[in-house]
């Protein structure tokens, strides 16, 4: 993976608008985040390393793996073990290697190979691994139960959840996110497999097409729906925003820089909002579909005005609109930043796609942020007519990885 | 438990979905507001978008409005803070005699200046007597529903109220079917309908589950418990209030067509997955009732389809009896099968058929609203 010349996703390179003569000239060069305008470059890297951990403000690539695990060994010092291998693993992988050295071939022929090869001749395609912790990691069984933060907390039943579940909780999470899906399930594969024994997957999520931007050069990209999503989402370069509604300050010492994570799979009725009428599309969402702009105004970053009023006094922008309901304006200034992806598992065996959005929303506090947010979503919007929340889960994510440091290493001090 | 009838008539304010940002020298009309006046640049416009640049720049709140004759309200825009700049943009469809206002402190009559609009009518005219004619007689469906809807909860609350679970089981799916073909109009009174037929994993937070389903789960699963009488009694009276403003309800050719789609999309989401009736397994005779309520909607207006697009009128008929065909075939005595005694395959068989006739129903409020 080192050598090869990037074999897919030459095309991709057009679309992202940077003009290469060779896909060798990408190598390295895009190293780092301070190319916004190269980030959908399939051989851009992503540094493991920093003070946020990577795959959060990280430009929002393109195609995402989510895996939730079930820890199976009761020894804290096997857990610290699995951590370290899978630090050293993610941090390879990341830099566009394989997960280990020699891993996929060029080892001892007559072992398995430690590296499963299918991302042999892929680029780094800007992977990111991002891990969480569960409210059930904080039990009896590796002392940490004084280390749970008050915020991780069991997420309430909110209104019409029909949630699944074998696609809900779990003890640690790993988010994996490319520009390349073949690379993103590399990496949940292979860390899955050092796992092996000591975890187990409770349930996994492919998801393809993000559905939010996390910085300004990135166009806003279309749901299931077929709407512009995220328009309003915190960008990267809002530091402020940053600081007052997704890093967290409060709790424990070594939860304070990472942030809280709610993990959502809402599956969406398609075939039956494919019938709406698109005046009534428009008035569920808030805005237009083909600019996306908020119902009153003309460009999709024209902000939403709550209080301009139509025919008879009735609020162009809904009641039960779905931006009035999630703006900030309505949340007591809440705002949540998101990193969703479109799925489709197949299908539902009564012919209808088993599609929609998951839902990944990153906050100082869930407590503050997601759940009052959800508790008016789902009691209110309109839209809760033609989708379902069928998995939850909720992770502490620790901030970032310091140099010969391991994954959550502060948790265990 | 699903969506109120929406009214998608014309929008007297849109929103422009492509165009620079207005400005004052392209057509928008800047309007400055203080404490204790609102001028207008511009008091003239034609027919079509005309957008207001409302800037306050008074210490009060204000607000403003475009009002047709007999203060009727073309478009507001309200809580402009001082020193803030908000926009407004109004689809004007007639000429005639307007007026602006500004209100500082958002209360009284505000601050008047006439605002006239010249040239052509942009209204779609709609005095077709075939369209007449169907909102009166789906009135007419409605209304009879209703009244049975009402005599036959009466009974199953009798039954239940007398201790006659039998009887009650027996009457409950009867007493639904009523419900059931009307919902989209009984949904379109708000907080009757979850209170009627809210289910317990649908409801809010904090709010009681009652109605049908309360008592589907005391006559099925839980036994009759202490409050089931006064349960009882709420449904009956909920009932009897959606079966008089049932009768008030008026509705256009487009609501119409979408109560039809709606009925359908209550099918594919919650009876043909057996969500509805969880307890009782009666979700059969719910999709037997949704869709006659559908069909009603669409003969309703099927003389008017029918003119405009006669091979859309032909496929509904068409995909309405492939609907029958496969429903009935779970014909049992008066009613129907139970739901668990479906097999996977013939729900799906079912999935097909309601996909398949959705989707000529879902055109069914573009033909109508044509001009």
């Amino acid at each position: 993976m080192t050598t090869g010349v990037p074999r897919r996703r030459l095309l991709g390179f057009a679309g992202a608008g940077v003009a290469l003569a060779g896909a060798g000239a990408a190598a390295g060069a895009f190293a780092t985040r301070q190319s916004p305008e190269v980030e959908n470059v399939a051989a851009a890297k992503v540094p493991f390393r920093g003070e946020v951990q990577a795959g959060i403000t990280t430009p929002a690539q393109d195609h995402m793996h989510f895996v939730a695990l079930d820890v199976k060994t009761t020894s804290r010092d096997e857990l610290i073990d699995l951590l370290k291998q899978w630090t050293l693993a993610a941090e390879r992988m990341t830099a566009g290697q394989e997960a280990a050295e020699n891993g996929a071939v060029g080892g001892n022929a007559a072992a398995p190979p430690r590296d499963t090869g299918e991302a042999l001749d892929l680029p780094a395609s800007a992977l990111t691994l991002t891990i969480g912790f569960g409210p059930s990691l904080f039990d009896d069984r590796f002392g940490l139960k004084d280390k749970r933060p008050e915020a991780l907390i069991d997420l309430p039943r909110f209104p019409q959840d029909q949630l699944d579940p074998l696609r809900s909780n779990g003890d640690i999470c790993i988010q994996a996110c490319a520009n390349d899906p073949q690379v993103a399930v590399h990496a949940i594969r292979n860390l899955v497999r050092i796992g092996f024994g000591r975890v187990a997957v409770r349930w996994s999520q492919l998801g393809f097409g993000r559905t939010s931007s996390t910085t300004r050069s990135q166009v806003t990209p279309r749901n299931m729906f077929g709407f512009k999503d995220g328009t309003r989402n915190i960008k990267a370069e809002d530091t402020d925003l940053l600081h007052d509604h997704v890093w967290a300050t409060d709790g424990p010492e070594w939860i304070r820089g990472g942030t809280y994570l709610v993990a959502r799979r809402i599956r969406m009725h398609i075939e039956i909002w494919d019938r709406t009428s698109l005046t009534e599309q428009e008035q569920i969402i808030g805005r237009t579909k083909g600019e996306g702009a908020p119902l009153g105004q003309q460009k999709e970053f024209d902000e939403p005005d709550l209080h301009v009023r139509g025919a008879g006094g009735v609020p162009l922008i809904g009641e039960t609109s779905h931006i009035r309901l999630a703006s900030a304006e309505s949340l007591n200034g809440v705002r949540i930043l998101r990193r969703g992806y479109n799925f489709t598992d197949g299908s539902d065996g009564l012919g209808h796609l088993d599609a929609g959005l998951f839902f990944l929303g990153f906050s100082r506090d869930s407590r503050t942020h997601y759940v009052p947010m959800q508790q008016a979503l789902s009691t209110k919007d309109k839209m809760m007519e033609y989708v379902e929340h069928t998995g939850s889960a909720h992770f502490a994510v620790p901030p970032g990885v310091k140099e010969g440091e391991f994954w959550g290493q502060g948790l265990f001090r | 438990m699903r969506k109120a009838v929406v009214i998608l008539g014309s929008l007297a304010v849109l929103a422009a979905c492509s165009g620079k940002p207005a400005s004052n020298a392209s057509g928008s009309i800047a309007v400055e507001a203080t404490d204790d006046a609102c001028k207008v640049s511009k008091t003239e416009a034609s027919t079509g978008p005309v957008t207001f640049e409302v800037t306050n720049k008074g210490a009060k709140v204000t607000e403003f409005y475009l009002y047709a004759e007999g203060d009727r309200i073309l478009g507001e825009v309200e809580n402009i803070g001082p020193g803030l700049s908000r926009k407004l943009i109004v689809e004007v469809t007639e000429p005639g005699k307007l007026q602006t206002a500004c209100k500082p402190g958002m209360k009284g009559d505000g601050i008047r200046g006439d605002f006239t609009v010249t040239g052509d009518s942009k209204k779609s005219s709609d005095g077709n007597a075939l369209l007449g004619d169907a909102t009166k007689s789906y009135q007419r469906y409605v209304s009879s529903q209703a009244d049975q809807l009402g005599a036959k909860t009466e009974e199953f609350v009798n039954a239940v109220k007398a201790k006659k679970v039998d009887d009650a089981k027996a009457l409950f799916p009867v007493a639904r079917t009523y419900w059931e073909r009307i919902e989209p109009v009984a949904e379109s009174f708000g907080d009757l309908d979850p209170k009627i037929d809210g289910r317990e994993d649908k409801i809010e937070n904090g709010q009681p589950f009652t109605g049908f389903h309360r008592l589907e789960k005391d006559l099925w699963e839980s036994g009759l418990q202490a409050d089931s009488d006064k349960i009882a009694d709420q449904l009956l009276a909920d009932v009897k209030e959606i079966v008089a403003k049932s009768k008030t309800v008026e509705l256009t050719p487009v609501e119409l067509a979408n109560g039809a789609k709606e009925l359908l999309d209550e099918v594919a989401t919650g009876k043909i997955t057996g969500e509805e009736d969880r307890y009782s397994h009666t979700d059969l005779w719910d999709f037997r009732a949704n869709v006659d309520g559908s069909q009603a909607a669409i003969a309703a207006l099927r003389p008017a389809v029918e003119q405009k697009d006669k091979a859309l009128a032909s496929t509904l008929d068409a995909k309405f009896k492939a609907l029958d065909e496969a429903l009935e075939k779970h014909r049992k005595g008066d009613g129907f099968k139970s739901y668990k005694e479906l097999s996977q395959d013939e729900v799906k068989a079912l999935a097909e058929a309601v996909d398949a006739l959705g989707e000529p129903v879902s055109k069914v409020a573009e033909v109508v609203s044509a001009k």
